[in-house]
């Protein structure tokens, strides 16, 4: 089993905009679903998880409402607001441009050393 | 969810935040459940996982970005409850800086419009005003010829005017009224940068000798005698006998700052083919061409200047000679030059107030601050963070602060109508001491830095280390060096309340100087008014001798009356007559120079108490056809006439047409004022002058209280004409006194400074001691246990506070010398380091200090040592 690793700073704010992007979810379901997706790779710490979304719908890049789940309790289910949505698509495209320029370096220097 | 919301719906937010918490947890503890786990374990797995619920929820709140606020109405109201537990503390607090700001805020209020805010004129800044350089240094009004030159042959000055004031007397409408005005050349108001409300500005066509005679009214006067009627421009109103044309009224707006008390304007209409073209009476004021600085303005007159001299050398001659230099500065500077340095010495003293009052605030709080130590080490203990406190300390500083500025505007309000009151009349812009944007401004910034300042130094000392050492508290052994900090700004405080007990000592010793300089005159039982004659008949020179000499014979025969005699310039009143003197022989020394012109009445001598020095006083046979004869002051004997009998020698004064013969040598009368040294002057009989001078003053010597006998001597000049306005009533006594207003004034406010200051020293030294001693208590008591007298416990407490006192008095005496150097244009015969007034503050404060000392150390003697020790 690989060891777990640590969410680089920022990325948290990325992962919780993108598992919103697929449709209304509660807190609860976003923690699960980031360690399933991650197949467990990623340790989500819970205690930043909230603050977490609280920042993102206090800068209007999610909403929510309350409303009632399967079992019939009442929770905070959070949406992407259309800013929200720019800012996905803008942090992802960012993201993998700095993954990828990240690999090329690591390639380079493997076949430095040859 | 915007930010206000989210601050105004926190407590909603609360709740909703909590049960969505619950939902997270609740939901993971059933799952885990459901996968086989016990309760308790599951319960205990997720919080571990988690991490502490509470503080999760407290970072999702900070998350709102409402945090702060909140706190600081947390530290508000907290800060309210802890200063309403002590209320003498904060009273005492509150009032002293009340009384700092309080008396700050007046006195900016005053200092703003005179020396900082920009005269209301567009691009004032461009305003200058020309006057003629002495060769002692000093500036002398220009004359009429200097201008035209100037005008002429220069252009750096888009707009040039010159000016004199002109008082003529009203008689369009039933009872006649003098008005004050000024008469100007045509650019006047191009110069100032303001036009008429209604009607036209003054057209350069006119401004001829003989052109047409045209007003323009203020608009306060249009209002009071022609009730705002628009008609009026364009019809012609009655000034002097004569008839001028209203051509204009000027805006409500318009602060003619040049002469505030001027009602309305004529053309000047000068002619450099009229003698008075020559005479040193003239204002010269300039707009500055754009791009055109005053350096370069200043070169170009200068530069230009020779020539001037040369083309109207001739003129020049009969007065005073031409124009050594020109001297270009600010209006504004010009016009507050005269209370610049007595403003800025009051403003700076009312700074030093303000800090003692902050120091002695800092000291309470710091009394206070050690009063609390228990406090904040319990409140750190559970969790409070360093900055918390400091930030807590710095909200009750400023809450302080606050409500201090608050009662200080109320007292500011009081101060600037006592200080209007008290103001000497030459203060410019009078009218312009108010509370208004700017002071309120003021008030506010030193308010906050105050409040800033006070709690910073507690603050800190109270956040520093000793925190655990605060939980034992109660039991202190010793009340060691840690007071130091109080010690420090006790010493401060005496040092500053140093400066200024001195520089309030040097002034009332400069008063007292001043006043008892012998003015050349005998002030008291004198009554003086000024008779300003109007009319086409005064053209005439015998008809005008005539008056005055039969209204001199009215006035002399009333009862009360001994002397009674004119003359064209009273001491002291602010007259200024200067003319040119040439001497027939040159006595080996300048034949030329500027002397006072007195043209007198036979009498004068007698009635102002001047006494004569040689040869004889001008009397009733000096008749207009008899020789022409003067007396001159004895300054102008001894420096003109070295070793020379000046008695019968001959001189011009201003046109050479007349040679006045020297009969007699008077006594040195201070003209200008008390502190200027005895200038050049000559009597000349009023029949003998060059002219009858239309405007005289009365000087009435009589017995009893002067000043009662006034309507009746109003009424015997009225016997001889009823039409000749009266002005100027005054006592030759308060002449003297009034020429010493601005002195008295800085005086007045520099006491009640010095006084603020020594109060605020000693209540420092008091309240430091005082709880120095309650901290010793049990030292004390162990002392006086172990067999201590009394007196010597007395003198223990007693030199600890004097060793502050004099520490401080030596390092005030630094700030004294250098202050006093700030001081001198205000200070007159005595030195800035006049030993007495040194040694008389220093006894006094280091008497004051023992007096605050002595009660707590008769306290400290009094200490029961078994009760302390009990207390234990």
């Amino acid at each position: 089993m690989p060891s777990k690793s640590v969410l680089p700073q920022g990325t948290l704010d990325l992962l919780i905009l993108k598992v919103v992007a697929l449709g209304p979810i509660h807190g609860y379901a976003i923690a699960q679903r980031l360690q399933q997706v991650s197949r467990d790779a990623v340790q989500v710490p819970q205690g930043s998880l909230y603050p977490a979304l609280h920042r993102l719908e206090n800068r209007g890049l999610l909403a929510a409402d309350w409303k009632a789940t399967e079992t019939g309790r009442e929770a905070k289910f959070y949406r992407l607001t259309r800013k929200g949505r720019s800012q996905l698509e803008t942090e992802t495209e960012s993201w993998q441009r700095l993954t990828e320029s990240v690999a090329l370096v690591l390639r380079l220097s493997e076949g430095g050393a040859e | 969810m915007n930010w206000w919301s989210r601050l105004w719906h926190g407590r909603q937010m609360d709740v909703q935040l909590d049960k969505e918490l619950r939902f997270h947890l609740d939901q993971q503890i059933s799952d885990l459940i459901s996968r086989g786990i016990a309760p308790d374990e599951a319960r205990r797995q997720v919080y571990l996982a988690f991490g502490g619920p509470t503080q999760v929820a407290e970072e999702c709140r900070e998350a709102r970005g409402t945090r702060w606020l909140l706190d600081i109405l947390h530290d508000l109201r907290f800060g309210l409850r802890s200063l309403s537990h002590r209320p003498g503390f904060a009273l005492a607090a509150i009032a002293t800086l009340a009384l700092g700001i309080g008396a700050s805020t007046a006195i900016f209020s005053a200092v703003n419009p005179v020396l900082f805010k920009p005269l209301p004129y567009p691009d004032s800044g461009r305003i200058m005003m020309i006057a003629e350089s002495r060769t002692d240094g000093g500036a002398r009004l220009p004359s009429f010829g200097a201008y035209r030159g100037l005008s002429d042959r220069t252009s750096s000055f888009a707009a040039l005017a010159v000016m004199k004031t002109w008082q003529p007397t009203l008689t369009t409408t039933a009872e006649p009224e003098r008005l004050q005005g000024q008469s100007v050349s045509a650019d006047y108001f191009r110069v100032l940068g303001v036009t008429p409300l209604i009607g036209q500005d003054l057209n350069p066509a006119d401004d001829r000798k003989s052109g047409p005679h045209v007003t323009i009214l203020s608009y306060g006067l249009w209002q009071r005698r022609y009730a705002g009627d628009r008609s009026i421009v364009g019809q012609q109103v009655t000034l002097d006998d004569d008839k001028y044309t209203v051509v204009g009224i000027m805006p409500q707006t318009f602060v003619n700052a040049l002469d505030p008390t001027a009602e309305l304007w004529t053309l000047l209409q000068y002619d450099i083919s009229q003698g008075r073209a020559w005479g040193h009476h003239l204002k010269i004021v300039g707009r500055l061409r754009p791009g055109v600085s005053r350096d370069q303005a200043h070169h170009e007159l200068n530069a230009a200047l020779p020539a001037i001299n040369q083309i109207y050398a001739d003129g020049f001659a009969t007065a005073g000679g031409p124009a050594l230099g020109v001297v270009v500065t600010p209006l504004q500077r010009a016009l507050t030059e005269s209370v610049r340095p007595a403003l800025l010495a009051i403003f700076g003293a009312v700074l030093l107030v303000l800090i003692i009052a902050c120091v002695n605030v800092t000291n309470l709080m710091l009394a206070r601050g050690s009063q609390r130590r228990g406090e904040f080490a319990m409140r750190t203990a559970l969790g409070a963070s360093r900055v918390r406190l400091v930030r807590q300390m710095l909200t009750e500083s400023l809450l302080l602060a606050l409500i201090g500025g608050a009662l200080g505007m109320l007292i500011a309000q009081a101060g600037i109508r006592g200080l209007v009151a008290l103001s000497p009349a030459d203060l410019p812009q009078l009218g312009a001491i108010r509370l208004d944007a700017p002071v309120f401004i003021f008030a506010l910034a030193i308010t906050t830095l105050i409040g800033l300042a006070v709690g910073l130094v507690p603050a800190l000392q109270v956040s520093r280390n000793e925190l655990n050492a605060g939980l034992q508290h109660s039991s202190d052994r010793t009340a060691g060096s840690r007071h130091w900090m109080r010690r420090a700004l006790v010493v401060a405080e005496v040092a500053l309340a140093l400066v200024l007990l001195v520089s309030a000592g040097l002034l009332l010793r400069s008063v007292q100087r001043v006043l008892s300089v012998a003015p050349g005159f005998a002030s008291a039982h004198v009554l003086t008014m000024q008779v300003q004659t109007s009319g086409h008949r005064f053209k005439d020179n015998s008809y005008t001798n005539q008056f005055f000499s039969q209204a001199q014979e009215a006035v002399r025969r009333l009862p009360g009356v001994n002397v009674a005699a004119f003359t064209n310039q009273l001491p002291l009143s602010g007259d200024f007559d200067v003319y040119g003197i040439k001497l027939e022989l040159t006595n080996g020394l300048d034949d030329r120079f500027p002397a006072f012109r007195y043209s007198v009445t036979p009498g004068y001598f007698a009635a102002m108490g001047i006494p004569l020095r040689r040869g004889r006083l001008l009397n009733e046979h000096d008749l207009p056809s008899s020789l022409p004869v003067a007396v001159i002051s004895e300054s102008m004997a001894r420096t003109k006439f070295p070793g020379v009998d000046p008695l019968g020698r001959r001189m011009h004064a201003g046109a050479e047409d007349i040679w006045y013969t020297i009969v007699g040598v008077v006594g040195d009368v201070k003209q200008a004022s008390l502190d200027t040294t005895n200038p050049d002057a000559i009597y000349t009989p009023t029949t003998q002058w060059h002219w009858a001078d239309n405007v005289l003053s009365l000087v009435v010597q009589g017995q009893g209280d002067v000043a009662s006998l006034a309507p009746a001597v109003r009424r015997a000049i009225w016997s001889i004409d009823k039409d000749q306005p009266i002005v100027r009533v005054a006592t030759m006594e308060s002449l003297v006194a009034a020429s010493e207003a601005q002195r008295r004034f800085a005086l007045v406010l520099f006491e009640c400074f010095a006084l603020a200051a020594l109060l605020l020293a000693a209540v420092g030294i008091y309240g430091v001691l005082s709880g120095n001693v309650t901290e010793r208590t049990r030292e004390i008591g162990i002392r006086s246990a172990l067999g201590a007298s009394r007196s010597y416990i007395l003198t223990l407490v007693l030199r600890q506070g004097v060793t502050l006192t004099i520490v401080g008095v030596l390092i005030g005496l630094v700030g004294a010398f250098l202050a006093s150097r700030a001081l001198i244009t205000l200070l007159f015969g005595i030195s800035p380091l006049d030993p007495l007034t040194y040694l008389g503050v220093i006894v006094m404060l280091v008497g004051v200090s023992v007096v605050a000392c002595w009660l707590p150390a008769w306290r400290a003697s009094r200490v029961d040592p078994s009760i302390t020790l009990r207390a234990e």
